[in-house]
């Protein structure tokens, strides 16, 4: 990846970034069991494909941003924020 | 092929063992009267264990699941051809320098079998003992260090710490910098695990694969696994183009493709993956002693039996399945490389790639049973797998042939991340990740 376009500072090179993983994981009741904390955790689908991940700006604006991007050709399809859905699914984030 | 040399192949067994005496006698034939080193085999309908990834590990595991336990109708597949993922992706770098118990017991047992490969497998691997050497460029390096090796010390693993002046006899090249110019990373010490060093990653696969296709395990090239066969909850064997092939029990060794093939068979795994690259210079004469790593530079090199300088670093720091590295990251490790040893600035790139690894919150592996009954998996090894192809394999092998876990691989369990029991071996990655 050489350039992302961050939504406030506008096109820029990939290395002022840095990647937060899997963005638009809904954190389960603190009650819940022991499985269920580590699937919130650390179970990840860690697609090969289109991934929808949080990145942040750090040498930057330093704000925190959704990517929809694919992992293996490393194209960005879209940059949308950080409480917006993903796009083109529907209701799910 | 000519008429010819299918006569000669009639007149004479062909010949299966490498040694001096049948070098010379095969010499006689102009070397036509070798056997190939392994059957390239068709599958068959089914098998005891089918072994997905013929890698270094998944080979690693049909050679011991039929030199340890006889098992022997064992069939490996491979989506394309033997080590050509992260087998022939990696700096070939064996050590056991790690911090934990468990993970000492587990490395070390790796390097134990390094170091009696060769005559194990009739194979030359080319493991050359030339040690690994871990920079100190502050004193908290050389604090975090001295806590390192005495830790393997007690694990019963050599380390032996070093002083600013044994690094220069060890590896006079590095930047140690003089008066009027002082290195902008000093050297202040660092340690050495002497029994460290490069094998022959192309070697170690085929060794591998040589081995397990005597003993009978058959190895199936160009043939990707697309599904899984189930019978209840159970596995029942695999799909691909080439066919369903029914088995008792199936392994993953996929490395950085585990949550793609653990996808497919309906559960998800700790995993990320990551592409991690590598380079290596034009080759020249011996210059590099020992394999040198500095973590505060986040790079380490060492010298091929060719002559290329291998240079390594750190990931890339998104998801990726692509093979191939950024050009940020390759330009920091090159960075590092002209500031460590000035004098390698002139050399030329000769190569340069990245290979998937799978990486865990604990940078530990995971060898053992799955979520889904008769799948077992063999993955997690992030940046170090090379390293572990032998303990990897005689680990899985053993539950796979028992039904028991392996003393060695019990704590690297998948319900180590809901109990909480991590092995959260830094030393893993051996450069800052």
């Amino acid at each position: 990846m050489v350039q992302l376009c961050c939504p406030w500072c506008g096109p820029r090179p990939g290395n002022e970034f840095s990647c937060g993983g899997t963005t638009g994981i809904a954190r389960p009741p603190l009650e819940c069991s022991d499985e269920e904390w580590a699937r919130y955790l650390f179970l990840r689908q860690n697609p090969k494909g289109e991934h929808a991940e949080r990145w942040r700006h750090g040498y930057g604006c330093g704000q925190w941003f959704n990517v929809l991007r694919d992992t293996v050709s490393h194209e960005v399809r879209a940059v949308y924020g950080i409480a917006e859905p993903r796009p083109g699914a529907g209701s799910s984030p | 092929m000519t008429a010819d040399r299918d006569a000669d192949r009639d007149a004479e067994p062909l010949r299966t063992r490498y040694s001096a005496w049948n070098l010379l006698a095969a010499s006689r034939r102009d070397h036509r009267d070798w056997a190939s080193a392994w059957r390239d085999a068709e599958p068959k309908a089914r098998y005891d264990v089918v072994i997905v990834g013929g890698g270094g590990h998944g080979l690693a595991t049909a050679y011991y699941l039929a030199k340890n336990h006889g098992v022997r109708d064992v069939c490996v597949l491979e989506a394309g051809w033997i080590g050509g993922g992260n087998t022939g992706r990696n700096t070939t770098i064996v050590r056991s320098n790690y911090l934990y118990p468990e993970s000492a017991r587990l490395y070390d047992f790796s390097l134990r079998q390094y170091e009696t490969l060769s005559r194990e497998l009739n194979f030359n691997i080319m493991f050359s003992q030339r040690g690994v050497l871990t920079l100190a460029h502050s004193r908290h390096d050389l604090d975090a260090q001295s806590r390192w090796a005495n830790a393997m010390l007690c694990n019963g693993i050599d380390a032996e710490l070093l002083d600013a002046n044994q690094v220069r006899a060890l590896e006079p090249r590095l930047n140690f910098g003089d008066a009027a110019r002082p290195a902008r990373f000093p050297i202040l010490g660092g340690f050495v695990q002497r029994r460290g060093g490069p094998a022959r990653h192309d070697a170690v696969a085929w060794g591998y694969a040589r081995g397990a296709s005597a003993l009978g395990v058959d190895i199936v090239q160009n043939c990707a696994v697309t599904g899984f066969l189930k019978q209840g909850a159970r596995v029942a064997g695999v799909a691909t183009p080439r066919g369903e092939i029914r088995a008792d029990k199936v392994a993953l060794a996929v490395a950085g493709h585990s949550s793609v093939l653990a996808g497919l068979a309906g559960f998800q795994l700790p995993v990320t993956s990551y592409a991690l690259q590598a380079m290596v210079s034009e080759p020249v004469k011996p210059v590099l002693n020992t394999v040198t790593l500095s973590p505060a530079l986040g790079a380490y090199w060492s010298q091929s039996d060719k002559g290329e300088v291998v240079i390594g670093g750190a990931l890339d720091h998104f998801p990726s399945y692509a093979q191939r590295g950024s050009f940020d990251v390759m330009q920091q490790v090159v960075a590092a490389t002209c500031e460590m040893f000035p004098s390698l600035g002139r050399l030329r790139l000769l190569r340069q790639w990245a290979g998937i690894v799978d990486v865990v919150a604990d940078s530990s592996p995971i060898i053992g049973a799955t979520p889904v009954p008769g799948l077992y998996i063999n993955c997690g090894w992030g940046t170090g797998g090379f390293k572990a192809i032998p303990v990897g394999g005689w680990t899985l092998a053993h539950q796979l042939a028992t039904g028991r876990v392996h003393d060695l691989a019990a704590p690297f369990q998948l319900e180590r991340f809901s109990s909480g029991r991590f092995v959260d071996e830094a030393a893993a990655a051996g450069i800052a990740h």
